[in-house]
């Protein structure tokens, strides 16, 4: 498995340079593309962070408060009933709103159980198979104007409790 | 939507906050994300720009549209009724190829591209009096659709996961990347059936 590791340290300088060695094969100003891009990708950025700095307090607030720990605890006996392993459930739901408080807990979890145990394994899949569904939702859907967003949450949500399920059930039998 | 899920975190943040003590918390919380969100975006200034200009030397080389090309079944397939050749096509492809290969960085100014796009192809539907037409600020069919799959994660390699692990002295790190493959597909898989019966459903009755 160590060319795996390899080539995801490969990945970011392989593309790189694919790209730019094609376009310089193609004879195009590499360095006026890249600059016109970049150009963009500068306002863009600028475009999100109001968003970014709403959708970051609620989360704060909401977290800060406790009320994340107190659905937890409520959660708690209903997971542990269909058999999900409760110490995770911080982590499945942290994961909906933030990445990087997700990511937190995730390495503690390492540092508790360690990266190799059952509850380590079943993190690392859930992780891997899930993205931040709030953030996704409301950077894309703000920069497109779109406030009624019809089915859109119900369908992440349905993915995102797919991902999990099955993060628990290919670790635990597979 | 937002709005209301919005006012939720704050006013349940804030509430909760005052009835449990802990109010200076939520303070401190709330100050430290806003903060956070800054120094997020000015990370994310250097990054993003870095892979937009390099998708910009790649597109103007012909490469994006290549690409496009080879994808082109799998967009009709999700994307039945987005016209061919549609700008936002080639957006949505750019977006898809940087999340399978993890470079989430680079997906993200193609993803927005492709909101933005295809908010105008809504506009021109409205314009037209096309059955397809949502209300203005309402979601489009290919708006849930391109979100949905993308929040069900579509990266091959957890190139994230591997790194921590290794960090946290895992014997085996990469020993996630076959259950995460499984579990992506099943979510990715879920999200696509999803969006077909809904689609299928607003047809029905529109």
């Amino acid at each position: 498995m160590k060319w795996i590791l390899l080539a995801s340290d490969y990945m970011i300088p392989l593309t790189i340079l694919y790209i730019v060695g094609f376009a310089v094969l193609m004879r195009r100003p590499v360095y006026d593309d890249f600059v016109e891009g970049a150009k963009e990708g500068a306002s863009t950025v600028f475009g999100i962070l109001p968003t970014l700095v709403g959708l970051m307090v609620g989360v704060g607030a909401l977290r800060a408060s406790g009320f994340l720990d107190a659905v937890t605890r409520v959660l708690g006996p209903i997971a542990g009933w269909i058999g999900f392993p409760t110490a995770l459930l911080p982590v499945a739901l942290v994961r909906l709103f933030s990445s990087s408080a997700a990511t937190g807990l995730v390495l503690d979890i390492f540092r508790q159980y360690g990266p190799d145990s059952e509850l380590g394994m079943i993190t690392s899949v859930m992780m891997s198979c899930t993205e931040t569904v709030f953030y996704t939702m409301s950077v894309y859907f703000m920069t497109a104007g779109v406030r009624k967003t019809r089915y859109t949450l119900a369908g992440a949500l349905l993915a995102a409790a797919t991902g999990i399920a099955a993060s628990v059930l290919i670790v635990r039998w597979a | 939507m937002l709005n209301y899920l919005w006012a939720f975190m704050i006013l349940i943040g804030i509430v909760w906050g005052m009835a449990n003590g802990t109010a200076a918390a939520v303070t401190q919380g709330i100050l430290d994300s806003a903060g956070e969100a800054v120094s997020l975006c000015v990370t994310m200034l250097g990054v993003i720009s870095l892979w937009t200009g390099v998708l910009k030397i790649a597109e103007n080389a012909g490469l994006v549209g290549r690409l496009t090309e080879k994808m082109k079944p799998l967009l009709r397939f999700l994307f039945p009724r987005l016209p061919e050749n549609h700008p936002a096509g080639r957006s949505i492809a750019t977006n898809m190829i940087a999340n399978i290969l993890g470079l989430g960085w680079a997906a993200t100014p193609a993803g927005l591209k492709a909101m933005d796009q295809l908010a105008e192809l809504e506009d021109e539907r409205r314009r037209e009096g096309s059955p397809e037409a949502r209300p203005a600020g309402e979601a489009g069919n290919e708006m849930c659709t391109f979100l949905i799959i993308n929040i069900s994660s579509l990266q091959l390699i957890p190139i994230n996961m591997i790194a921590y692990r290794s960090r946290y002295g895992s014997a085996d790190p990469t020993a996630v990347i076959g259950p995460a493959l499984a579990a992506t597909l099943a979510s990715t898989a879920a999200a696509v059936v999803f969006c077909r019966l809904m689609e299928r459903k607003g047809r029905g009755a529109g």
